[in-house]
């Protein structure tokens, strides 16, 4: 990708960052209060944007209301920086905010994500815009929003161990791998959206302030910077971060979160980072994994920008 | 064995309602309804429907806001205080630690989604249980004194018969041990022989955890075997109370009587 | 034990013309620790009515019933439950029980009450009901569907199986063999012996006489008018 493109454009016509100035002054006080009361699900007018519900409205938007014209802007849709969703989330916002993008972790202001975290830790000035289908960690235990904001008030979160308790009892261990609830100051239990449960712990003491947007739902929810954010559990059952028992394929990383992929009709697999960007910088760096050698003449070649 | 060595009555009753009112516009659902529980004791509330009984137990379980009067309970450690006057997180924290509510349909009282043990187990994971295998076996004992099969722990109540859930739906209410109980028609719904069951094991759990509990019912036959006492109630309010046998069998008022002698055996 | 004072007792049919039907007026009785005082009359004399009223189980119109401390006539409901509970015992001619409890439990329930230890309770329970020759192998029924007799001793070991200071047994030999009223009236002969006031109504009239100290005429306390 190149530098800003200057040239006008017919998206000229928009205000920058798509939305008009009340719109992003609304979702900014939202966003405020959000920071105010970490874990609090505050409702805002969720705009029709142009793309569909799923693809991420809560998080362009909330990304539209911090964006200014200096921010480097990085999207992944897990993990990767090159899936359809995270390409046109960031030309969307090339074109109508003419920011600069990135795919370099450190480098980005703004990140907007799909269901995972950058392994790279994230560092103070930094924003992080989650893009999340369902806010309400009642949700699947209490159908009515009268009560589940009720439960949130009183603190009245029984259910959500229930929800653990029947994990357990079906499948003798806490089956909930990613989507996993999490305690915000020791107040109100978070939907983290559904990154892994392996992403868990770098929510919690994060540099980065972490925002929250749900589109369809109409909410907004945010973490400051150094919030304590604990994954519930039981004391028989303590929470554990897993990921595959496996190193990447390509860096050799033991220690990022790993996609499998399918390699053949024999059954053959390899799993590799599913954090594009952390894994291109090991490989960079030196580091080769098992099956990025041998591999057939070249390993994969990033696309280079 | 001494016959008086029994410990003596305390003095404050558990529960002591004061001229309840409650009106739904111009039409009255209970007014000046006054009474006292004690511990222990196990009140019946009778009338036909309409005659406000469902919306006093309502009003006393704190469904339902009452328009004036008095509802003072004992708790354990604050002492007496009226329950319509406390905040909403102190009548929720009594609602799942000191008093229990028995639906008439076990269906609103039991989530129908989750395992029979977790049904069990949601009150004390309320209270700030956190070890699951504790959880569980208190929630697999409490299901053998209902007389529920351990192995049936991880099954959905709606696997479960009538009386499994209506079994199960009080085992879930009293696991936290609490000391008053409400029930709207309990038995209401089941078999006669189902029914029978379950006032054994009411009376019996209402015996050994020297609960206090008020039932109310249209069926004079269940009040007679549960309820130590008994309040009639006719146009929202109360027109008889005292002994259940002394009600059923010498009523005084003119509704009592026409009540009591339209049974066909009680 | 129990004392009675100028008792009455009228019913009102509210659903029959309001009307009033006195039933007893000025009744006077007193039993002391150790005796057994019978009543007679007349079918419908008010020998059940008067036993009943003891019981709390009927109210009184005036007057007073003292059953230890315990006003029963003014009583507040839980005096009377606890009254029942530890002071007075009733074998009456009816049982009423929640059906499919095994007669063994229905007789270990007063001790149950009185908070004993399960097992001791129950085992108490089949002493009892062994002394009253139940066969062991109806323990474990249910009594709902027992002849009158088997009812009637369950009915007995239920009653005396706690030591109630006062006692009132509604014809308590009646549809029993000669055994088992033989120990009926050896438990009440113990009963007096340890200090139970007894009010008792006997058709048997041997029995009758074998154990009760005085004999009190119901008709006595008829309503003037209605007399």
């Amino acid at each position: 990708m190149t530098a800003i493109a200057q040239t006008p454009t017919e998206t000229d016509a928009y205000n920058f960052a798509y939305l008009d100035e009340q719109t992003k002054r609304m979702i900014r006080r939202a966003i405020l209060k959000g920071v105010a009361i970490p874990g609090y699900q505050v409702p805002f007018a969720s705009r029709e944007m142009p793309m569909p519900y799923g693809w991420g409205t809560g998080g362009v938007q909330v990304t539209a209301a911090c964006l200014v014209p200096e921010d480097r802007l990085k999207v992944i849709d897990q993990g990767a920086d090159d899936t359809t969703n995270a390409v046109s989330i960031r030309r969307f916002f090339q074109r109508t905010a003419g920011v600069a993008v990135t795919e370099n972790t450190p480098e980005a202001t703004v990140i907007q994500t799909r269901h995972r975290i950058p392994e790279t830790p994230l560092t103070e000035g930094q924003i992080l815009v989650y893009q999340v289908p369902i806010p309400e960690p009642l949700r699947f235990l209490e159908p009515r929003e009268t009560e589940t904001r009720r439960m949130h008030a009183l603190e009245d979160y029984g259910l959500m161990h229930v929800k653990l308790y029947e994990d357990i009892a079906r499948h003798g261990q806490i089956a909930t791998s990613y989507d996993y609830p999490v305690k915000v100051e020791g107040r109100y239990v978070m939907d983290p959206s559904p990154i892994p449960k392996f992403d868990n712990p770098k929510m919690s003491d994060n540099a980065a302030i972490q925002l929250f947007g749900a589109g369809r739902e109409q909410r907004i929810y945010a973490l400051p910077p150094y919030t304590k954010v604990v994954s519930l559990d039981f004391e028989d059952h303590p929470f554990v971060a897993s990921k595959a028992d496996h190193p990447c394929g390509l860096c050799g990383s033991t220690d990022s979160y790993l996609d499998e992929v399918i390699m053949d009709d024999q059954g053959g697999r390899m799993f590799v980072c599913s954090d594009t960007n952390y894994c291109s910088t090991r490989r960079e760096a030196g580091h080769i994994g098992a099956m990025a050698a041998p591999a057939p003449a070249q390993p994969q070649e990033r696309r280079a920008e | 064995m001494n016959a008086l060595a029994q410990t003596p009555t305390p003095e404050v009753p558990l529960l002591a309602v004061r001229d309840l009112h409650k009106s739904y516009g111009a039409r009255i659902g209970c007014t000046d309804v006054s009474f006292d529980l004690w511990p222990g004791e196990v009140m019946g509330i009778v009338g036909e429907s309409g005659s406000g009984k469902s919306t006093l137990l309502s009003c006393l379980a704190g469904h339902l806001t009452a328009d004036a009067g008095q509802v003072i309970y004992d708790g354990r450690t604050t002492g007496p205080r009226d329950v319509l006057t406390l905040s909403e997180p102190e009548r929720r924290m009594l609602n799942r630690t000191e008093w229990a509510y028995v639906h008439q349909n076990p269906r609103d009282g039991l989530r129908m989604g989750v395992s029979a043990g977790g049904n069990v187990g949601e009150r004390l994971m309320a209270v700030g249980a956190r070890h699951y295998g504790a959880i569980r076996s208190t929630a697999s004992d409490w299901l053998g004194r209902v007389e529920i099969d351990a192995n049936r722990i991880d099954d959905r109540p709606s696997a479960f018969s009538g009386g499994m859930q209506q079994r199960l739906q009080i085992a879930r209410n009293l696991v936290t041990g609490p000391r008053l109980i409400f029930m709207d028609e309990p038995t209401g719904g089941l078999d006669v022989s189902v029914q029978a069951r379950l006032l054994d094991l009411l009376r019996g759990l209402v015996r050994e955890m020297g609960l206090s509990a008020i039932i109310v019912t249209h069926d004079l036959a269940v009040v007679r075997l549960l309820a130590d006492r008994l309040m009639v109630m006719k146009s929202g309010r109360v027109i008889e109370q005292g002994l259940t046998d002394q009600v059923l069998d010498d009523p005084q008022h003119a509704y009592t009587q026409l009540l009591v002698s339209s049974v066909l055996q009680v | 034990m129990i004392t009675i004072e100028n008792l009455s007792k009228r019913f009102v049919l509210h659903n029959q013309g309001s009307a009033v039907i006195p039933v007893m007026e000025g009744a006077a009785l007193h039993v002391a620790p150790g005796q057994c005082v019978g009543l007679i009359g007349s079918s419908g004399a008010g020998k059940s009515t008067l036993m009943r009223m003891i019981w709390g189980n009927y109210l009184a119109a005036s007057g007073s019933i003292r059953v230890g401390h315990v006003d029963v006539a003014k009583a507040a409901p839980r005096e009377i439950i606890a009254l029942r509970r530890d002071t007075l015992g009733y074998v009456s001619q009816f049982l009423r029980v929640v059906p499919r409890v095994p007669s063994v439990e229905v007789v270990a329930e007063p001790l149950l009450q009185l908070g004993v230890d399960r097992d001791a309770a129950l085992d108490r329970a089949r002493t009892m009901l062994h002394r009253l020759n139940l066969p062991e192998r109806l323990w474990s029924l249910s009594p709902t569907t027992f002849s009158g007799g088997e009812q009637q001793r369950v009915n007995i070991a239920r009653g005396f199986i706690h030591a109630y200071p006062a006692l009132l047994l509604d014809e308590p030999t009646a549809s029993l063999d000669a055994t088992n009223r033989e120990v009926v009236l050896s438990l009440i002969e113990e009963a007096k012996a340890r200090g139970a006031a007894i009010v008792g109504i006997f058709h048997d009239e041997a029995a009758r006489e074998r154990v009760c100290d005085r004999l009190i005429d119901v008709a006595a306390f008829a309503p003037k008018a209605a007399a």
